[in-house]
C-alpha cells in the first residue's frame, strides 16, 4: 500500500511532536542522589547523571554527608548539575538509608522534583526504594535506556529478557545501570548550591565497622579490561596470575560466584546477576564455567576472551575467542607475550 | 527472649530453568518453579534461629496465585511452623510496593519481630521488597545480609554485602532484613518432613482482608529478548590469541 506523502509527514511530525513530549515535560525536573566516599564521587553517579539529563533540563545534585563541602565543591563543577542541595550532619556519614529517605523525601517534597535518579549500586538500592515508598510510588529498577519521561527499559531474569515499561506514577524513583550510561563530563560546570530542608536524623540503626577493598587498580564497575577468575583457579593464592594479566593490561581483577564462594577472593570481586554488573572494553574469563548468572554480569562486554580446559564450558558459547587450555599454563603465557 | 520471624517468600521459575520470550512477554506455562532462592536463604536462616531458640515462631507468608501454595509447603517442610496465602487472581501481577503493603499489613497484626526475606526475586531482579516494606514500617533496615546475630532478643548486629566489600551494622528490632548469597546454605526438605508440614496451619487470605489494592502502577508494554550475543570461534594457542587480539585492536 502506498502511503500519501502528506500522511507520510503527518505521521512523522506527529512522532516528532511526542518524542518532544515525552522527553521534555515543561515542568520535569530531577534530582540525582549522590553517592561518595573518601571526597571522590563514586563512578557510577556519573553514569547516573548522565541518564538523569536525558530526563529533564534541570538536574539537581543531593550531596550529603558528615562534612560534604568537598564533594559538593566537585559535584557543582559537573557540567550537567544546575543546583547542589548540601545535608551535613554526622546522621549521613555512612549513607544509613534510615537517614538519607527521610533526606531525598524532604528535598523532593521541598523542591517539587518529578524524577529521582541514582545508580543501581548497593548505595542507590539501598535508599531509593526506601524513600519511594515513603511517598507511596513504586520504582524502577537497573534501567538500561531512558526511552521518555515515563518510559523506561530494563533487564529482566538475569538479563534474559529485556522489560519496556511505563510508570504511572505522578514521582518517578528510578536506579539505573551504571554500564549503560556513558559517564557525563566532570569539569567547566559552576552550579548553585544551597542547603537541604532539614530532616530527621535521629536514627536507631548504627554503623558499626566496614572493610573495604583497598586498590590502586581500577575499579571493577567501570575498568576497560577485566580478568574474570572461577573456580578452576582452585586457590587465592592463584589469583595473582590473574593480577598479573590484569597489570600488563591496565585493568583489575573479577570473579565468579564460586571463586567467592569458596573463599578465593572477597565478595566485592563478584561478577554476576547478584553481584556487579560490567561492561568492559575486554573481558577475559578464566577457569570459569559460564553460569547464566555469571553471563548476566559481564555478556555486555565489548570483546569476551576464555580460557578453560573444558572445550563443552558454556562460557565458550559467548566468547569472541576461546582457548580450550591449562588456565596455568595459558594465562603466564598470555601475559608474557601481550 | 524469643522473636516471632516473619519470612515472605515467592514462587518464581527455577534458577536453572531457560526462559523464553514470546508474543512479547516472558512464557512461564509449564516451566518449573521453585521458591526464589534468596527467601530459601532468609528462610534457612529464621529455621536456624529457631533451632538455637533465638526466635520461637517462623511465619512463612506468600503473594501469589493458587500455586504459591507449593512453596509454603517447602517451607513447612524446611522448619517454618505456619504459613500464609495471600491469594490473586493466576497471572495478577503484584508489584514490590504492593507486596511490601500486603507484609505491613500482616505485620501490624501480627507484630513479629523480625522480618527477613531475600534481597531479590530472580524473576523481576527488582531488590526492593525489604527495603520498601522497612520505610512503610519506619523500621531498620539491613539489606545484602551475609551475617546476622540477635542479641538479648532485641537487637540485631548484621554484616551486608556492599560494593566496596563489608559493612556491619546494629540495630534495634523489629527490624527487616534481606538475605545475601552467602547468608547460609539452605536445607533440602527431606520427606518425613515433607509429610509432616501437611499437618502445618496454612491460611488463605485476600489483598482485600488486608486492606491492600494490589492494582501495578508500573506497566509493562513488552518484554523482547536481549540482542543475541554470537560467540564460539576458538583459537588453538596463546599465540593466535595474541595475535587476533592486536588485529582487533582489543589490545
Amino acid at each position: 500500500m502506498f502511503a500519501t506523502r502528506r500522511s507520510l509527514l503527518c505521521a512523522r511530525s506527529q512522532a516528532v511532536r511526542g518524542f518532544r513530549q515525552a522527553f521534555s515535560r515543561r515542568d520535569a525536573s530531577t534530582l540525582l542522589l549522590v553517592e561518595h566516599k573518601n571526597a571522590t564521587i563514586a563512578p557510577s553517579t556519573l553514569n547516573a547523571l548522565t541518564a538523569a539529563q536525558k530526563l529533564s533540563p534541570n538536574v539537581s545534585a543531593l550531596v550529603a554527608g558528615a562534612s560534604p563541602d568537598e564533594v559538593a565543591k566537585i559535584t557543582a563543577a559537573l557540567p550537567g548539575v544546575d543546583k547542589v542541595i548540601v545535608a551535613k550532619h554526622e546522621a549521613y556519614e555512612h549513607g544509613l538509608p534510615e537517614a538519607y529517605a527521610p533526606l531525598l523525601v524532604a528535598a523532593v517534597k521541598a523542591g517539587g522534583f518529578s524524577h529521582i535518579v541514582a545508580a543501581h549500586s548497593a548505595f542507590g538500592k539501598n535508599v531509593l526504594p526506601r524513600a519511594a515508598a515513603m511517598l507511596d510510588v513504586a520504582q524502577v529498577a537497573d534501567v538500561i535506556e531512558i526511552q521518555g519521561e515515563d518510559s523506561f527499559v530494563r533487564p529482566i531474569y538475569a538479563g534474559n529478557a529485556i522489560a519496556h515499561v511505563k510508570s504511572k506514577d505522578a514521582i518517578k524513583f528510578i536506579t539505573v545501570r551504571s554500564t549503560a550510561f556513558p559517564p557525563a563530563a566532570t569539569s567547566g560546570g559552576s552550579a548553585s548550591t544551597e542547603d537541604a530542608p532539614s530532616a530527621e536524623t535521629n536514627v536507631s540503626t548504627q554503623f558499626v565497622s566496614e572493610e573495604l577493598s583497598k586498590s590502586d587498580r581500577p575499579e571493577l564497575g567501570s575498568a576497560k579490561v577485566v580478568v574474570g577468575g572461577g573456580r578452576g583457579m582452585k586457590s587465592g593464592e592463584n589469583f595473582k596470575i590473574l593480577y598479573d594479566l590484569a597489570d600488563k593490561l591496565g585493568g583489575t581483577v573479577g570473579a565468579s560466584r564460586a571463586a567467592v564462594d569458596s573463599g578465593f577472593v572477597p565478595n566485592d570481586l563478584q561478577i554476576g546477576q547478584t553481584g556487579k554488573i560490567i561492561a568492559p572494553q575486554l573481558y577475559i574469563a578464566v577457569g570459569i564455567s559460564g553460569a547464566i548468572q555469571h553471563l548476566a554480569g559481564m555478556k555486555d562486554s565489548k570483546t569476551i576472551v576464555a580460557i578453560n580446559k573444558d572445550a563443552e564450558a558454556p562460557i565458550f558459547q559467548v566468547a569472541d575467542y576461546g582457548l580450550v587450555a591449562d588456565l596455568f599454563k595459558a594465562v603466564p603465557e598470555l601475559t608474557e607475550k601481550l | 527472649m524469643s522473636l516471632r520471624v516473619l519470612v515472605p517468600i515467592k514462587r518464581v521459575v527455577d534458577y536453572a530453568v531457560k526462559i523464553r520470550v514470546a508474543n512479547g512477554r516472558v512464557d512461564t506455562a509449564n516451566l518449573k518453579h521453585s521458591m526464589n532462592p534468596f527467601d530459601e536463604i532468609a528462610l534457612e536462616e529464621a529455621v536456624r534461629m529457631k533451632e538455637k531458640k533465638a526466635a520461637k515462631e517462623v511465619i512463612a507468608f506468600s503473594v501469589g496465585p493458587t500455586k504459591s501454595q507449593d512453596v509454603l509447603r517447602t517451607a513447612l517442610a524446611m522448619g517454618a511452623d505456619t504459613a500464609v496465602h495471600v491469594e490473586v487472581a493466576e497471572g495478577q501481577e503484584v508489584q514490590p510496593l504492593q507486596v511490601a503493603k500486603l507484609i505491613k499489613a500482616f505485620a501490624e497484626k501480627e507484630k513479629p519481630e523480625l522480618v527477613i526475606l531475600g534481597k531479590q526475586a530472580i524473576d523481576d531482579d527488582s531488590s526492593q521488597t525489604g527495603q520498601m516494606l522497612a520505610g512503610l514500617l519506619g523500621w531498620p533496615q539491613a539489606t545484602f545480609a551475609s551475617k546476622i546475630e540477635v542479641k538479648d532478643g532485641s537487637k540485631i548486629t548484621v554484616t551486608r554485602e556492599v560494593d566496596g566489600g563489608l559493612e556491619t551494622i546494629s540495630a534495634p528490632l523489629p527490624a527487616v532484613v534481606t538475605a545475601d548469597l552467602r547468608l547460609n546454605e539452605p536445607r533440602f526438605a527431606t520427606l518425613p518432613n515433607i509429610m509432616k508440614a501437611r499437618k502445618k496451619p496454612l491460611t488463605k487470605l485476600s489483598p482485600k482482608d488486608l486492606g491492600v489494592d494490589v492494582t501495578p502502577t508500573i506497566e509493562t508494554v513488552k518484554v523482547e529478548e536481549p540482542p543475541k550475543r554470537v560467540g564460539g570461534a576458538k583459537v588453538e594457542s596463546v599465540d593466535e590469541l595474541v595475535a587476533k587480539l592486536k588485529a582487533a585492536g582489543v589490545v
